[in-house]
């Protein structure tokens, strides 16, 4: 909008396969995938090309159906798998200027340490089952450089209030709390090291309505008080649609169709997201 | 804002049809004025409001704003970006459907478009109490969840909520609509008294008659035209 205005996070023609590609699958058009599989090499192409941007204090929504790479592309924005290809850039980083894909390990475990966040769908891949929720909060502290036990104490608590884990349940261990509860603890840790961008993965997911309007409340409150920018993941329109700004909607590991969110959802341009949009209302 | 030669149509790929809303609408409103478009159902009207609102998509025609942040710009052109800034603060849009956030109480339903446009949380606590007490929404409301309102009470709450902005130009679709007739006079009465503030209104009525000496001009809709 603004010369000045920079995004919070930029991702350019970001890329990841599973499988070497062959000559039948390898060309720049990709013709004859089925869907993101190459019949002949078995290469599963999850995420093609995908671009987009992320302003200070907006939520992107990405929709798409199952198996079309929304979970490939976070965990390649948080280095859980490595990127075959692509560019992404944050401000905080570098002020923007350097593909963080590319960096050093090191740095990136600064940037996934200090810069981010994430919520995982499953909350066994976020947290540590048996360690207490405070514990699980120390633990992302302590990788963000904390060593003061009684101030990050202090912070833990603050934070699980924040996000309404009663105080007498902190020391519990995750095992034992109920599916919102443990994403309310993910969103927690996330936001720990006060990242200035959050990933999150299909959070309502598999919870019941009103659990689910808790944390919907919360990450909405998180957007405007806090500014944070964030990613949302959700094959949920209603979600999507009560939470982003703007929305992509993806298909076989390709951004098809991009905009602000009410009009994808009241005047959807491609074939696949009027389908997805018209089914489900 | 000067429409030019706007027209959208649909295309559902999947039933391989092509709907045409509005074809080649030209209008114009000034600061301050009250515009009036009136027509049949499915004439189009919903259609022109949800194009300057970019909900739709424009496809061929210009629509010309004068925004005081970025002066004159083609909304039908606008990047995303620019269009949720003028949402935010210059333009209102209070749907036919008086559309609700889930979970979000009456108060902090206001309080949140007040905060979108950069105020502090205690002003625009402030802000949204001023609002709600100036709708006339009873203060036993504010803080229970407008699922629960009257059609009346609704719409005040969504009038209260683009107003808060105090937005350069304020699109209302139906706000009649679904009223009985006490309600709609009270309706008639607030554009009346945001009028008098000075405020630039383009409203779509099924009864326009209810609205006249109020718009200063009004358009007249006949599929997809104006007559
Ligand atoms: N380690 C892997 N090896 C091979 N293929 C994989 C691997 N991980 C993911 N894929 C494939 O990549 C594609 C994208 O998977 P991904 O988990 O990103 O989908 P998704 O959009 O998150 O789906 P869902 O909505 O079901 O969560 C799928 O075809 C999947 O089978
Ligand atoms: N999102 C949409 N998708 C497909 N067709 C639409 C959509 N919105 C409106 N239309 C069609 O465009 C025409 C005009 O509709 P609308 O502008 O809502 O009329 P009005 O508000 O005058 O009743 C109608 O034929 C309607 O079915
Ligand atoms: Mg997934
Ligand atoms: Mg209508
Ligand atoms: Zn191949």
């Amino acid at each position: 909008m603004e010369s000045y205005e920079i995004p919070v996070l930029a991702v350019k023609g970001l890329r990841k396969q599973y499988g070497d590609g062959c000559s039948y699958c390898s060309g720049p058009k990709k013709e004859g995938l089925e869907r993101n599989f190459c019949p002949q090499c078995g290469t599963v192409y999850a995420c093609q090309d995908i671009s987009f941007e992320v302003y200070e204090g907006e939520i992107l929504g990405v929709v798409g159906e199952s198996g079309s790479g929304k979970s490939t592309m976070m965990s390649c924005l948080y280095f859980d798998q490595e990127a075959t290809d692509g560019e992404v850039y944050i401000s905080g980083y570098e002020e923007g200027k350097s593909n963080i894909l590319r960096q050093s390990r090191q740095q990136r475990r600064y940037i996934k340490n200090h810069l981010m966040g994430i919520v995982y769908q499953n909350p066994e891949k976020g947290l540590k089952m048996d360690f207490s929720a405070i514990g699980n909060i120390a633990e992302k502290l302590i990788a963000a450089g904390h060593r003061n036990v009684s101030a990050m104490e202090t912070r833990g608590k603050a934070l699980l209030q924040h996000v309404n884990i009663p105080l007498f349940r902190i020391k519990d261990i995750p095992r034992n709390f109920s599916g919102g509860m443990q994403q309310r603890v993910q969103i927690a840790k996330a936001l720990s090291n006060n990242p200035p961008i959050l990933l999150l993965d299909e959070v309502t997911t598999g919870l019941d309505l009103s659990v689910q309007a808790n944390v919907l409340d919360l990450i909405k409150g998180l957007q405007r008080e806090l500014g944070i920018s964030i990613v949302v993941v959700s094959h949920d329109l209603a979600v999507i649609r009560m939470l982003a700004d703007r929305t992509i909607v993806m298909l076989n590991g390709k951004v098809v169709e991009e905009g602000l969110t009410d009009q994808i959802l009241e005047d959807p341009q491609h074939p696949y997201t009027q389908q997805l949009v018209h089914s489900l209302l | 804002m000067v429409i030019e030669g706007l027209s959208k149509s649909f295309s559902l790929h999947n039933l391989a049809i092509n709907i045409s809303a509005i074809e080649n609408i030209s209008m114009s409103v000034k600061k301050g004025e009250f515009i009036g478009i009136t027509g049949r159902s499915g004439s189009g009207k919903s259609t022109i409001i949800k194009c300057i609102n970019r909900t739709y998509l424009p496809q061929d025609g210009k629509i010309r704003y004068n925004s005081s942040r970025f002066g004159w710009i083609d909304i039908a052109e606008a990047d995303e970006r620019e269009m949720i800034y003028l949402r935010r603060r210059e333009i209102g849009y209070v749907s036919q459907f008086l559309s609700i956030m889930p979970r979000t109480t009456a108060r902090e339903l206001v309080q949140q478009a007040s905060i979108e446009m950069g105020y502090e949380k205690q002003q625009a606590a402030m802000a949204a109490e001023k609002l709600l007490r100036h709708f006339e929404l009873e203060p036993r409301l504010w803080d229970s969840y407008p699922n629960t309102f009257s059609g009346g009470e609704k719409l005040r709450l969504n009038i209260a909520r683009a107003m808060v902005k105090r937005p350069r130009l304020l699109l209302l679709d139906e706000p009649t609509a679904s009223l009985d007739d006490a309600s709609k006079v009270r309706v008639r009465e607030l554009i009346q008294q945001l009028k008098e503030e000075g405020t630039t209104m383009l409203g779509i009525f099924h009864d326009i008659d209810f609205m006249q000496g109020l718009c200063d001009r009004k358009y007249n809709m006949q599929a997809g035209s104006f007559i």
